[in-house]
């Protein structure tokens, strides 16, 4: 298949296109403007609504309402928006609408800065709204890992009926990359989606008192809330067969690199030019970061492992967390960091990782 | 074998499309991978602009690396700025219209020389400056054809046939001094 | 025998009205779903309901339902209408919901002319949290957070819904209702009824504001609440048509 040179957040809108998003609401924000910019080109060529949103609160319950209403449907923001938006995902999460969103993340907290950075992971992996409900949060570390997740992220939405996260930072939003997109959904079948919808969908029914469409985020009847939240965590829990990780020459290895997104790349860079160079040196990479490849860190030899290296960008570090909870006390956890839109430097990694070999 | 570029100057000095250019050539019309990354100030218009263009053989890692294979710069505050990125026995070209090759303070790196902005003016359009500054940089790397790069900015000016005799004569001009500078 | 009146079809059967006595939620509720059947769209017909005593609407009605977030049935209103444009959609909020914390996507709906209908419910008051002022509550009315009545110098003015839209090129249709008397239940109905032929015709944004009593939260048995309503509510909030571009 020809490639093509794309801008992540472009690329990923047309991802969404291919599989079949035919409404998209956002708000400008740097850095993933290019999102909303390329939707509002795109969809009326497919038949589809790009509408520029008020606000983040705005576009997100748009894009509950077309969702309800049975349309595959987009929103995406940057940190700040993201966190205006939290609202509108737990609506979605708790009445089951199946609805993907993009954060093309930046440094923080508060406006932050407008350069890159993954300081929001415990927002995206524990707490993007209220009420404790989940979502399959996927991490890509190239643009085109982007396009691919981004395009299976609708079906999960709409097996799971569930909201669906793609955590990318800045670099991924904005770099350019060869990327091989995949099929175009014709319109046959993103009718047929759409179609296989209608009996939940919030479009109108014929008069069945039993049976109308009720999109519901809460209940009176707190004994039907918990069994909806019951219900809710089962599908949760069904997760562990999505679990996508890589685990990079990791068997012998006496430093274990964890990062995701930007900073996996950049540490599996790492890991090659240590291992030209003689050290043994691995990587474990989560592409899900929600639910998180725990397992993976069994996999480690503690005998030889001196430390699992923590690399990413966010101060305080976050990851490092699901990393302790993988590593459970087996060996000592070692971070390098940088944050506030400043960029993993590979010398950085290469002296951290070089610091624990020499000890 | 992994090329790391840095291209840097004022905003509206055409560096992005200059590192698109290359990167979209390269993504065109060579089996390598590629990865092009911009930065900007917060500024619509003026302020800096820097991009990074990695060329490689293999994965590419990190889209943006300390250490530069090659630098170009387009204006003075850019060369105090990334020249120290530069790796030894890099290769570093300067706008001389408006660098100083006095301020160039390191002697472990080789040095390229165009007059970018006076070519510009003198064939009648300031614009074409990063044209030309591609040209030096592909005469000299040959790190993607010539003819393929030639090819890349033909297709994105085909909405502007106007334009295309300038634009070949500048990149051509640039291709001969970066030929010479070998 | 000729049969002339039945039950309302699009309302519940067996359900009895929970709201406090006195309230018109119920009224309006039903005179929506006599719209409903009279103009034959029950299969159509998509509500989103807004947060606070609104919200109770869902549990009466047979047509489809969503609840959206406090403030932002508007927005849903958006998504839905742009992606199922034969659905009739009308949004069901109170004052609090669509002229507070709603402010923004109430307005910036109506700019963008979307083609759906707010049923705008203003008795001046939060209901369901406990008589918390409303942007519609009178000078001088007590709030349990206004608790020696609103003044002007501390919290502004009453504020006018249908007004503010007016000055908004894209509404199609604004009217202001009550349902204190039986004449004025059939002006509400009617102008319920108009609002979703012009939404069927395409015409685009249109709102319907009714004034309604809130006894509970007035501390006035429903009887006085309807004198309240003649005598204070109608007085700021007159009635009638604000705009119909026909």
């Amino acid at each position: 298949m020809a490639r093509k040179l794309m801008k992540g957040c472009e690329a990923i809108a047309e991802a969404a296109v291919r599989a079949g998003c035919r409404f998209f609401a956002g708000y400008p924000i740097t850095p993933q403007n290019e999102i909303p910019e390329y939707f509002a080109r795109r969809l009326p060529e497919v038949g589809g609504v790009f509408v520029q949103g008020e606000s983040e609160v705005a576009s997100v319950n748009m894009v509950y309402g077309a969702a309800a209403a049975g349309t595959r449907s987009m929103t995406s923001s940057s940190s700040p928006g993201i966190a205006l938006k939290s609202e509108g995902i737990s609506y979605c999460a708790a009445a089951r609408i199946p609805m993907v969103y993009a954060n093309i993340s930046r440094g923080g907290p508060g406006v932050g800065a407008i350069q890159p950075a993954q300081q929001d992971y415990f927002q995206a992996t524990k707490a993007s709204g209220n009420g404790g409900f989940e979502m399959l949060v996927l991490a890509p570390s190239t643009v085109q890992e982007a396009v691919d997740l981004t395009y299976a992220a609708f079906d999960y939405a709409d097996r799971d009926r569930n909201p669906v996260l793609l955590l990318a930072d800045g670099v991924i939003g904005t770099m350019m990359e060869p990327v091989e997109l995949p099929p175009m959904k014709t319109d046959e079948e993103v009718a047929a989606i759409k179609a296989s919808k209608s009996g939940w969908a919030c479009i109108g029914h014929k008069l069945d008192y039993a049976n109308r469409s009720w999109i519901a985020p809460g209940q009176w009847d707190t004994a039907i809330m918990q069994k909806q939240n019951e219900e809710a965590a089962a599908v949760y829990a069904s997760w562990k067969k999505d679990l996508q990780v890589e685990e990079y020459q990791i068997e012998d290895a006496e430093v274990v690199i964890a990062a995701y997104g930007i900073c996996a790349r950049i540490g599996k860079s790492v890991v090659d030019i240590c291992r030209a160079a003689g050290k043994k040196v691995g990587l474990i990479r989560p592409i899900t970061v929600h639910p998180f490849p725990y397992s993976s860190f069994d996999k480690i030899n503690y005998d030889v492992c001196k430390a699992v290296l923590d690399v990413e960008m966010s101060i305080p570090a976050q990851l490092v967390q699901d990393v302790e909870l993988g590593v459970k006390g087996r060996c000592p956890i070692e971070t390098c960091l940088c944050s506030g839109g400043n960029i993993m430097s590979r010398e950085a990694v290469l002296e951290a990782v070089d610091a624990i070999l020499a000890k | 074998m992994e090329t790391n570029l840095c291209v840097a100057g004022f905003g509206g000095q055409g560096v992005m499309s200059l590192g698109k250019f290359l990167a979209q050539a390269t993504c065109d019309s060579t089996d390598k991978n590629v990865t092009f990354f911009p930065s900007y100030g917060a500024e619509q218009r003026g302020g800096t602009a820097n991009c990074f263009v990695v060329i490689s053989d293999g994965l590419i890692g990190a889209p943006l690396g300390d250490v530069m294979d090659d630098l170009i710069v387009m204006n003075g505050p850019s060369l105090a700025k990334f020249l120290p990125t530069l790796k030894q026995g890099g290769t570093l070209f300067i706008n001389s219209s408006i660098v100083d090759e006095k301020e160039v303070t390191r002697s472990d790196v080789k040095l390229v020389k165009a007059p970018v902005t006076e070519m510009a003016l003198e064939m009648g359009n300031a614009k074409v400056l990063n044209v030309i500054m591609l040209g030096v940089y592909v005469g000299y790397t040959e790190v993607v054809p010539p003819d393929v790069v030639w090819d890349t900015i033909e297709h994105k000016l085909g909405s502007k046939p106007k334009l295309l005799p300038l634009n070949k004569q500048a990149f051509e001009k640039g291709l001969e001094i970066g030929r010479s500078q070998k | 025998m000729e049969k002339i009146y039945s039950r309302t079809l699009t309302i519940q059967e067996n359900k009895v009205s929970g709201f406090c006595p006195g309230c018109m939620h119920s009224t309006v509720i039903k005179l929506i779903g006599e719209a409903i059947d009279e103009l034959g769209v029950i299969d159509k017909s998509v509500a989103i309901t807004g947060i606070g005593c609104c919200g109770l609407h869902m549990d009466y009605i047979a047509y489809d339902n969503i609840t959206a977030p406090h403030g932002r049935a508007c927005a849903v209103a958006t998504g839905i209408k742009r992606t199922s444009p034969d659905s009739l959609v009308f949004t069901y909020q109170g004052d609090g919901d669509f002229a507070s914390i709603g402010l923004a996507e109430s307005v910036s709906a109506a700019n963008r002319g979307e083609n759906f209908t707010v049923i705008f419910i203003n008795n001046g008051i939060y209901g369901m949290t406990g008589g918390q002022m409303a942007p519609t509550t009178l000078l001088g009315m007590k709030a349990t957070t206004a608790p020696k009545g609103r003044n002007a110098e501390e919290h502004g003015y009453p504020m006018h819904v249908c007004e503010l839209l007016d000055q908004l090129t894209a509404p199609h249709y604004l009217e202001r209702v009550s349902c204190n008397t039986p004449q004025n239940v059939i002006k509400t109905k009617n102008a319920i009824k108009k609002a979703f032929k012009y939404q069927l015709e395409g015409k685009g944004f249109s709102l319907v504001e009714i004034v309604t009593s809130c006894p509970t939260n007035w501390g006035l048995d429903p009887l006085d609440a309807l004198d309240f309503i003649e005598q204070k509510m109608l007085p700021e909030y007159p009635l009638g048509v604000v705009r119909d571009k026909k």
